[in-house]
């Protein structure tokens, strides 16, 4: 009897956007980074976010985890409205994990401490336990036997997937990437597209600020296009590539392509 | 090789001390003012007398602490050593926060008495125990102080931000000695209990001592990438854990330097309070120069007085060039 209960929740949540954003509207002072953006993802999609630098699509994704504040509009993230409420966004902040340009890990912890601060602090795990899940996903990533170093002695491209490692310890329902390989190495890139790859396998909902068109076009379920703080378009990656609607889309790819 | 050996120094003269009549002039004066003093100073020595030290040095060590008490302070002096030892074998931070607060705690007890021991008036306590008392514990009060007022200076929250921005300026702003005969005439005044001069003198300097520790630790703060206390939020940390775990680790061990500098100068400053009549080093210095039997010792004392104060000083700064080194 609870299977079928189950099922039936099961599946609403998969048709309701675990992410809606709507009519977002943000100001910098007096200058408006963010117009009115509308986006929904549903659990399970892997979303990219693609457009010119300054279109406001890294200030997007933090205001999904209350980086950014947002004056206009409403975020809803599984249920949950982002307001200034902070039990809201403590609730918030630990089901969407992020991943950043810098990684912006923490030098004064090993590897292993990084990945398990969060879970022992924020979810109350024991020591055992969190270095149990910590040793599980440094071994997903592929950096098992870094685990004591510290942060300083790792490559880029290890730092940030130590960084994706430390978000995942958290089992958040969204991941969040913000240009995740713009400050790697070209060496190092393809090793972290690697790990973002599997994840999206797993049916991680991920949204991921990129201008790797190789990685959109393979794994992304949509893309989406903003500029000047718009979404300009939502659609396939087959299409947005081969065949994009507006203008301002076309210059784009003329440029990156 | 013997004619080598022989001709290297002259030459070493000759190309550094006198390669022009300019340098020759100054090489020449620079002699003459160094003989000076070096001939003044053995001369000064050769008549010297030590005896007011060796006398007086129960009264430079303890000051007038009674001597049927005096083991109090030979405890007093295992105390720091326990706790130095601990802190070696367990390299834990949190022991800090345990360990140094009882252990201060325990020296006052010690040194006052109470619970079992005979009261000692504070007037009776002196000499190099009485600085290090005072400096000890005004450390120890302002660096929690100091910590509050760095974080109240970044808060959000505009009234906290006022106020500990209004009290840091304020302080900086007098000289330590204002601050010194302010404590010790004004807070009898605003406290309602009476407050012995000691403590007031220790809470002069702890006032003074926060509102430049509290710069120290700003200056930290500010060079910690706001990435840091992002990636912390984001993780679901709460602000009190995001400063306990993240910022106030890196923070602190960026301005240890400044830190220790801060401290060694809390050190010094406790000379003045030989202005209130409290006999620390240079108190209990000037108490004894005057006494009729030792007038006119005055090189001997301060230069005595002066080797601990420097003792202690250069031991410190060493103590945090490892520290550095240790966490880098």
């Amino acid at each position: 009897m609870t299977n079928t209960i189950e099922t039936a929740e099961n599946e609403i949540i998969e048709n309701q956007p675990i992410l809606i954003a709507h009519d977002v509207s943000k100001w910098f002072g007096k200058f408006q980074v963010l117009r009115n953006a509308n986006l929904q993802v549903k659990a399970g999609e892997v979303v990219v976010i693609m457009g010119p630098s300054g279109s406001g699509k890294s200030t997007f994704i933090r205001t999904f985890n209350a980086l950014e504040p947002y004056q206009e509009g409403r975020i809803t993230i599984d249920g949950i409205p982002l307001t200034e409420d902070i039990q809201n966004i403590d609730q918030i902040r630990r089901d969407v994990g992020m991943v950043f340009q810098q990684f912006n890990l923490f030098p004064h912890l090993t590897v292993l401490e990084n990945v398990t601060l969060a879970p022992i602090q924020v979810r109350k795990f024991t020591k055992p336990q969190a270095n149990e899940i910590a040793r599980q996903l440094l071994d997903r990533v592929g950096i098992l036997e870094q685990a004591q170093k510290y942060p300083g002695k790792l490559s880029g491209g290890q730092q940030q997937r130590v960084a994706i490692a430390r978000a995942l310890a958290m089992e958040p329902k969204i991941m969040l990437f913000d240009e995740p390989t713009s400050s790697l190495d070209p060496e190092m890139v393809r090793e972290v597209l690697d790990v973002m790859r599997s994840l999206a396998k797993s049916g991680m909902t991920m949204l991921v600020v990129t201008h790797e068109v190789g990685f959109a076009r393979e794994v992304a379920d949509r893309v989406v296009f903003m500029d000047a703080g718009q979404v300009i378009e939502d659609t396939t990656p087959a299409e947005f590539f081969t065949q994009p609607k507006e203008a301002r889309s076309k210059l784009f790819l003329s440029q990156i392509l | 090789m013997n004619t080598k050996i022989t001709i290297k120094p002259v030459r070493w003269v000759q190309k550094n001390l006198f390669n022009t009549p300019y340098n020759t002039v100054l090489t020449i004066l620079c002699v003459w003012v160094l003989w000076n003093i070096l001939s003044s100073l053995f001369s000064w020595l050769s008549q010297s007398e030590w005896a007011v030290i060796s006398e007086n040095l129960r009264l430079f060590l303890v000051g007038r602490f009674p001597e049927s008490q005096l083991w109090r302070m030979g405890a007093i002096a295992l105390i720091p050593i326990l706790i130095a030892s601990t802190l070696v074998v367990r390299r834990s931070q949190a022991w800090n926060f345990v360990l140094i607060p009882l252990g201060l705690a325990s020296i006052t007890w010690l040194a006052n008495g109470g619970f079992g021991l005979p009261l000692i008036r504070s007037s009776l306590w002196g000499g190099l125990f009485l600085t290090l008392f005072a400096a000890a514990i005004s450390t120890a009060l302002a660096f929690p102080l100091g910590l509050l007022l760095a974080l109240g200076r970044r808060s959000e929250l505009p009234v906290i931000r006022g106020i500990s921005t209004i009290y840091i300026e304020l302080v900086r702003g007098l000289p330590l000695i204002g601050i010194l005969f302010m404590a010790q005439v004004m807070l009898p005044l605003v406290v309602p209990f009476r407050l012995d001069r000691l403590l007031r003198a220790i809470l002069g300097l702890t006032f003074f001592n926060a509102a430049y520790l509290a710069e120290n630790i700003r200056s930290g703060l500010q060079s910690l990438p706001l990435g840091q206390s992002e990636a912390a939020r984001s993780l679901g940390l709460n602000s009190i854990q995001t400063l306990r775990f993240i910022i106030l680790p890196q923070a602190l061990r960026l301005v240890i330097p400044a830190i220790v500098g801060q401290f060694i100068s809390l050190f010094k400053d406790t000379s003045l309070l030989a202005l209130f009549a409290l006999f620390e080093l240079t108190g209990i210095a000037r108490s004894i120069l005057s006494q009729p039997q030792f007038i006119g010792r005055n090189g001997e004392v301060y230069l005595f007085i002066g080797l601990i104060y420097w003792m202690f000083c250069f031991g410190l700064s060493q103590f945090s060039k490892r520290l550095e080194v240790r966490s880098s």
